[in-house]
């Protein structure tokens, strides 16, 4: 019997993703049409034997989430729980705080997946590998360019053994072009070393007194408490990979995420691609059309786009590299290109919003998306054009490289700012 | 009467436009600069010779005038300096063709759009009987400019002062005169400034005298100009043959369009919008504020305001398929292809704009945005999708990638 615990993290987290987090707790806003961790939920409930998900984070349970929760139930048919953290408890924390509640009912293992990944998910493959050779930890690990690698956590493993001889999270200078995935296979024994960093950070901080320079009570940071602390020990082993593979940090990201399962999909789900019908629009590539959104036919859509709950798109709209999230309206002949259309905004006819792409080289097939700054030497950097939930774009303007925060009402064109 | 007119050389300032046809050529409104000029004085003032001054010799230009001749029945000849002559100049080189008589002769620099006062000025200038008039017409900032400083009630002209750091007076020379045939004593066969050498000396004497244009002037010189002269000019013709302008569905404001161009449906064209001959504007086209040449073709779903589409120029590719094209650089990524560059004909490269060859799919969605005086010369490809902010670009060039920032493209 099997778990999985998806570490969602909560509100502090995350500050990359704003505005667009503002509305909707990341782990569910939608990359390739739906909620990001139903990928990581569809990828647990294809794992035979798995018994019950747990999310663990420190989210307020808001309609939206709890919602979330019982339509996955429904869906997949198996027990999906939410376990909120009392107070931010790092990457590790929380596994050892619900300990009980993960080892309830004996699981052989359980995969532990960071929320805020994108990934073919090759559960079925580490399991094959931890029951070759069952360790406390397997880590997913893939590979990632030299100068990309630092922006990660980085594994140098025996290539026989695969076992992990180094951990070093987001190091200053070149150590392994292995990164860490964020998704484990953890035995039962892997809480073992948890404990044992709880108990030595509780000790330090008595010995301390002051709170200032330690981390929170009950917090353990799995990478450098646990995966650097045991590398070499012959606890700590990882499974390579050569799927899909990305972080989604920041909007940019979730673009390219989004991007990454749509073209999957034609594999796994045909069915969520939308295909082209006489007197429907034009589809080029990879399409996901809610199926209560309503697209005009001479609007020309796609590649990589994604479009929700329904939204309306005008006649001779043209639509590319962007997602259009739930309620939002496209007048006619605007274009949106590289964009992020926030919940229930309107953009009026003839306006143009378009982003920039940060994507990696799709020339190098290890290319991983670059550290996101916002800002560079005080300027603000050319990315993916975000509407907020509510934001009303005139007609005829033009949007360029911006980020509207919610509920606002522009009245001219924008470029390479941010508009409160 | 005579009428001499400073057309000059290279017209620089009007590229990428001038790199195809001479300046006095392009179509301002639907009709070649020089003949708003040449009708006006054909027909209010009954001139019947008209002397082109040009420092460079376009055959094209020669040939236009000689169809011009027959058609409007006057003479028509060129004055050709080999070298710098300025602005006086020009005159002492064309000195045997403006004395075959001994009436007045009209000079005009070869950019000016205005209500052309050609009758006005022969009257007032017969009236004051002295050496020379000037057209001064009032404007906003006139430190851009040489400021005129007349009396109120003659016209006499005091002085002049060149680009005034103080107000002085708000009336700038129009770049209309007419002179007496004796002003010609005046001037030498060699580099001559009108301005600062031939005015300020009558004036003096009390030989010059200003009159005051009313209504509309423009330099169209330059693109920025030429648009906003264009602007003033179909407000003027709003007032005087507001038959000539069109009306119909989507059209707003001053909108002059050509009887042989096409317009889609569900476009927005105007306020101040000329189409020239065999222009096609696709459905779905906003176009406010441009001047669109001869047989130019603007994709649908595009946008464009304060631009100048050249002859033949594309807004929006339009991918035939079948044509023999090559992939070249081409990229899969995420399992869709984009058209990087392509071969065409004779070897040279054009980038062309996105598209995703599926033999199945329907024509490219364009929806280009072009913005902020740019400028397309003659034969230029917009590709899709593109985002044009005062770009310049010149003839023959395809443009695959946005151009953000204004810059030239060549």
């Amino acid at each position: 019997m099997l778990k999985a615990v998806i570490l969602i993290g909560g509100p502090q987290k995350g500050t990359r993703f704003r505005p667009l987090s503002f509305e909707v707790p990341k782990p569910l806003f939608p990359v390739a049409g739906v909620p990001m961790i139903q990928h990581h939920i569809e990828a647990c409930a294809q794992v035979p034997g798995m018994q019950e998900i747990l999310l663990i984070g420190f989210y307020q349970p808001d309609e939206a989430l709890t919602r979330f929760l019982e339509a996955a139930q429904q869906e997949f048919n198996l027990p999906i729980r939410y376990l909120q953290e009392f107070a931010p408890l790092g990457t590790g924390g929380g596994l050892y705080h619900f300990r009980d509640q993960i080892l309830a009912g004996g699981p052989e293992a359980f995969f532990v997946l960071n929320a805020d990944v994108c990934s073919d998910f090759p559960l079925g493959a580490m399991l094959e590998a931890h029951r070759r050779q069952p360790r406390p930890f397997l880590l997913l690990g893939t590979t990632a360019n030299r100068t990309q690698s630092l922006n990660y956590g980085c594994i140098v493993e025996n290539p026989e053994t695969h076992e992990v001889l180094h951990y070093v999270e987001k190091p200053s200078t070149f150590v392994s072009d292995i990164i860490n995935c964020g998704i484990y296979l953890f035995s039962p024994e892997a809480l073992k070393p948890l404990r044992d960093v709880f108990q030595r950070n509780q000790q330090d901080q008595q010995l301390d007194g002051s709170s200032g320079s330690w981390p929170g009570a009950g917090t353990i940071r799995l990478e450098q408490d646990v995966f650097t602390a045991l590398s070499g020990q012959g606890q700590i082993y990882v499974h390579l990979t050569d799927g899909i593979w990305s972080q989604i940090k920041s909007a940019g990201s979730a673009l390219y995420a989004s991007r990454l399962y749509l073209n999957r999909y034609q594999l796994t789900h045909p069915e969520r691609l939308a295909q082209l019908i006489p007197g429907g629009p034009c589809i080029r590539g990879n399409v996901f059309i809610h199926p209560t959104a309503k697209v005009a036919s001479s609007a020309v859509l796609g590649p990589n786009v994604s479009i929700g709950e329904g939204v309306t798109i005008g006649e001779g709209v043209r639509l590319r590299e962007s997602i259009v999230l739930h309620g939002a309206t496209l007048q006619e002949h605007t274009c949106v290109l590289h964009s992020i259309v926030g919940w229930g905004s309107i953009v009026g006819r003839w306006a143009r919003v378009e982003g920039t792409p940060n994507d990696p080289n799709p020339n190098d097939p290890w290319a991983r998306m670059d550290s996101e700054s916002l800002f560079r030497d005080g300027k603000l950097l050319p990315a993916i054009t975000i509407l907020g939930c509510r934001v009303r774009i005139p007609a005829e303007v033009l949007i360029l490289n911006s980020i509207v925060l919610p509920h606002k009402e522009l009245s001219r064109s924008f470029t390479n700012q941010i508009i409160l | 009467m005579k009428a001499l007119i400073l057309v000059g050389g290279y017209g620089t300032r009007l590229r990428p436009l001038t790199l195809s046809t001479p300046k006095p050529l392009v179509d301002f409104c639907n009709k070649p600069i020089l003949l708003h000029q040449v009708e006006a004085l054909v027909k209010k003032a009954g001139v019947n010779h008209v002397i082109l001054a040009v420092s460079y010799m376009s055959e094209m230009l020669e040939k236009e005038m000689k169809e011009q001749e027959l058609r409007l029945g006057i003479r028509i000849s060129l004055s050709h300096e080999l070298e710098p002559l300025g602005t006086a100049g020009p005159l002492a080189l064309a000195r045997e063709l403006l004395t075959e008589n001994s009436d007045p002769f009209f000079v005009l620099n070869s950019d000016i759009i205005c209500d052309f006062p050609f009758a006005a000025m022969a009257k007032f200038h017969q009236h004051h009987g002295q050496e020379g008039t000037i057209v001064v017409t009032k404007v906003e900032e006139p430190s851009k400019y040489g400021v005129v400083v007349s009396d109120a009630d003659t016209g006499r002209i005091h002085r002049f002062v060149e680009k005034p750091q103080v107000f002085v007076s708000n009336k700038i020379n129009a770049g209309m005169y007419i002179f007496s045939p004796s002003v010609l004593q005046r001037i030498q066969l060699q580099p001559t400034s009108i301005e600062k050498e031939i005015f300020p000396v009558m004036a003096k004497e009390g030989q010059l005298y200003a009159m005051e244009l009313p209504g509309f002037w423009m330099d169209i010189g330059q693109p920025k100009d030429f648009l906003t002269g264009m602007c003033l000019f179909l407000q003027s013709l709003r007032q005087t043959q507001p038959e000539r302008l069109y009306s119909g569905p989507g059209i707003v404001g001053n909108v002059l369009v050509d009887p042989s161009a096409k317009i889609g449906q569900n476009c927005s064209i105007g306020p101040n919008v000329s189409l020239g001959p065999g222009v096609v504007v696709e459905d779905g086209v906003c176009i406010k504020r441009c001047t669109v040449l001869r047989g130019a073709h603007i994709r649908s779903h595009s946008w464009l305001d304060s631009c100048i589409v050249g002859w033949s120029s594309r807004v929006g590719q339009w991918v035939s398929k079948g044509c023999g094209r090559e992939w070249v650089n081409s990229r899969t990524w995420g399992g869709d292809r984009q058209l990087v560059g392509e071969r065409v004909g004779g070897g040279e490269r054009r980038w062309g704009a996105s598209s995703f060859l599926n033999p199945t799919s329907s024509p490219t969605c364009p929806q280009v945005r072009m913005e902020n005086v740019t400028v397309l010369g003659e034969d230029v490809i917009v590709g899709d999708e593109l985002y044009l902010n005062g770009a310049s670009v010149l003839p023959h060039k395809s443009i695959g990638e946005s151009v953000p920032e204004p810059r030239i493209i060549m």
